[in-house]
């Protein structure tokens, strides 16, 4: 039986789905499940651990690992990896699963492999496949002269279980970090955003050039209230200023891969299919109908976004009644 | 100060891409190399960095197969880079690899002011690199780094964060810092910069003769391309039709909502 440790992103007393996913994947394997939580709120989520399959949660509840830095975090966590000696690590390829096990990975000498969008636990073996070159092709990974292997996972490309609320866990408390001799976090300032990140949505709203101004955004958002969807946008509104780099998707935005990608004025761009061809169901509304984002489109609208999408955000209102 | 930038020579982001015969790679003939577009901001911001502090220089280091890898390596010298290095290195290599390679060379080189590199390299997009350089030289690490200042053994970065968060850190210099879009807008080379560059000096160092063994961790095999998807259903009709139809089969054709 394959032993299994799973990293813990959370928000607010609440686990991810992301981790609810790899939590999931790593209980319905019959792995052996670990979990590592870390923050001086990490104790509220170690039910919700335990109901989705972790026996054992490693836990260091220092104030001083409310931010990320990753000085501390690597230390914890190499600690943590040394005491729950596991043969798989899974964590969400996010911005801090990239940074923080990159450098576990080093420190411990082991292989690690980022943004995958397959895995396959069996045993003792572990199968991952992931995009290569913008998602033009894919490819598994094999681990070589790797003690333990270091799996990042997209987030949305997994199955989450039922909860068993009737399980139960055993903590292991971590000693707190050292203190940081190399890095200070001085100031996170928290964005106002209202809605999911990109990499976590489920569905997403997309706008191109064509909603012609900042504007012209406003309709997305009302479709979005509706959907319970996440906003972005390409990079030629990006660039144009009309909304932040962080609603960026493509090749030098966001990867992403929700379950529901909606198109808008979007042309198709290669760089921005780089982004969200992995999304499950696409739709475009587009008045060209050459526009190259139809070859990836599930559903296509030809027709001027501002006439479509107001009817289809009336119509999505009343089927989700 | 010396001032290093690590820099990756990847596929064009139009190149089309095919799969090589026995499927453990790309058929790299008729492929297009570039530099990898996070590796211009990390290039802008070192030369930016040369011009605030006095008697720095730019040493731009890169790993491959030196033949084509200096075609890149040339237009970060163009851009003002002072000179090269290059780990030529014809085999496939995992990041792994290249941040204990870059690590021994940059350390052999001796005083390190600051390593700049890009965020991800488009081409396998690991984006691992930056920290584990880092890991092996001891040093603070921040990656996706979009502001970047420097006060004589410190610097300060902000770095965006998933939900448009910013996090504004302090580490302790030298530093390696990823560069991501929003950090500058890369310079053009310009024409003189052009043919200076041809005469910059690149140092050649074989990979071979370095001694590593076993620094691999990941090796892809059995490539594939994409699953072939089925036609777009174009919806037609008058707008109000498209919209009630769009809706329905997204709810129970689709059944994503
Ligand atoms: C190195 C590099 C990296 C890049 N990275 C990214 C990236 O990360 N993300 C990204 O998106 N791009 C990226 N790009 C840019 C990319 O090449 C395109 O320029 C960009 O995606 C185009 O954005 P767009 O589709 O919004 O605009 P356009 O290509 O101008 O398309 C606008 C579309 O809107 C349609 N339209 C106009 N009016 C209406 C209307 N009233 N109703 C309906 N449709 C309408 C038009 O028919 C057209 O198809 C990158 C480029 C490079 C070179």
């Amino acid at each position: 039986m394959a032993k299994v440790l799973v990293f813990c992103e959370y928000n607010d007393g609440k686990v991810k789905n992301g981790t609810l996913e790899l939590l999931s994947a790593a209980q319905s394997s019959g792995a052996d499940v670990t979990a590592l939580v870390l923050g001086s709120t990490a104790e509220s989520v170690v039910e919700q651990l335990g109901h989705y399959g972790a026996k054992n949660v490693y836990l260091c509840s220092s104030a001083d690992l409310d931010s990320y830095n990753p000085e501390l975090y690597t230390e914890v966590t190499c600690s943590a990896l040394n005491k729950a000696q596991v043969d798989i690590v899974l964590a969400s390829s996010s911005q801090m699963g990239r940074d923080l096990f990159a450098r576990v990975g080093a420190r411990l000498n082991t292989g690690i492999v980022s943004d995958c969008t397959e895995l396959s636990l069996q045993g003792d073996s572990v199968k991952v496949r992931k995009p290569l070159y913008s998602g033009k092709c894919s490819a598994e990974a094999e681990f070589l002269n790797s003690p333990t292997k270091i799996v990042l996972m997209r987030q949305n490309q997994l199955p989450i279980g039922t909860p068993d609320a009737s399980a139960s866990v055993e903590v292991h408390n971590l000693e707190a970090p050292k203190a940081a001799t190399h890095t200070t976090i001085k100031e996170v300032v928290r964005g106002a955003m209202k809605r999911l990140d990109l990499t976590e949505a489920n569905i997403i709203i997309s706008g191109g050039r064509g909603m012609k101004d900042a504007d012209g955004f406003k309709i997305l958002e009302e479709a979005a209230d509706v959907l319970g969807a996440s906003v972005g946008a390409s990079r030629a509104v990006v660039d144009s200023g009309w909304v932040p780099h962080s609603m960026q998707v493509g090749q030098t935005g966001k990867t992403v891969a929700p379950t529901l990608y909606i198109a808008c004025g979007i042309s198709g761009a290669i760089q921005h299919l780089a982004g969200m061809s992995g999304s499950k169901v696409i739709v475009a509304i587009n008045k060209d109908p050459e526009a190259p984002i139809f070859q990836k489109a599930t559903y296509g609208i030809v027709g001027d976004v501002f006439e479509v999408l107001p009817k289809l955000t009336e119509e999505l209102k009343s089927v989700l009644q | 100060m010396r001032i290093f930038v690590c820099i990756k020579q990847v596929p064009d982001t139009e190149t089309k891409i095919k799969l090589n015969a026995s499927q453990d790679g790309i058929d790299e003939s008729g492929i297009k190399w570039i530099l990898n577009p996070y590796d211009e901001y990390a290039v802008e911001e070192a030369l930016n960095l040369k011009a605030a502090e006095a008697d720095s220089t730019v040493t731009v280091v890169s790993m491959g197969p030196k033949k084509r890898v200096v075609d890149s390596m040339r237009t970060a010298l163009a851009m003002g880079a002072d000179d090269g290095i290059v780990v030529d290195c014809e085999q496939e290599f995992d990041s792994a690899t290249a941040a204990v390679t870059i690590a021994k060379v940059l350390k052999d080189e001796g005083s390190i002011g600051m390593i700049f590199t890009g965020m991800t390299a488009i081409d396998k997009n690991a984006g691992i690199f930056n920290e584990q350089l880092a890991e092996h030289l001891n040093l603070a690490h921040t990656n996706v780094v979009t502001k970047f200042s420097k006060t004589g053994d410190t610097c300060s970065v902000e770095r965006s964060v998933e939900g448009g968060t910013t996090e504004v850190l302090e580490l302790k210099t030298p530093a390696v810092v990823g560069a991501t879009k929003g950090l500058n807008t890369p310079r053009y080379a310009s024409l003189p910069g052009i043919m200076k560059a041809k005469k910059k000096p690149i140092k050649e160092i074989a990979f071979s003769d370095l001694g590593f063994s076993d620094t691999q961790k990941v090796k892809y095999i059995n490539y594939q391309m994409p699953p072939e998807k089925p036609p777009v259903k174009m919806i037609e009709g008058d707008v109000a039709v498209q919209a009630k139809e769009l809706a329905s089969l997204l709810k129970n054709e689709a059944k994503v909502l």
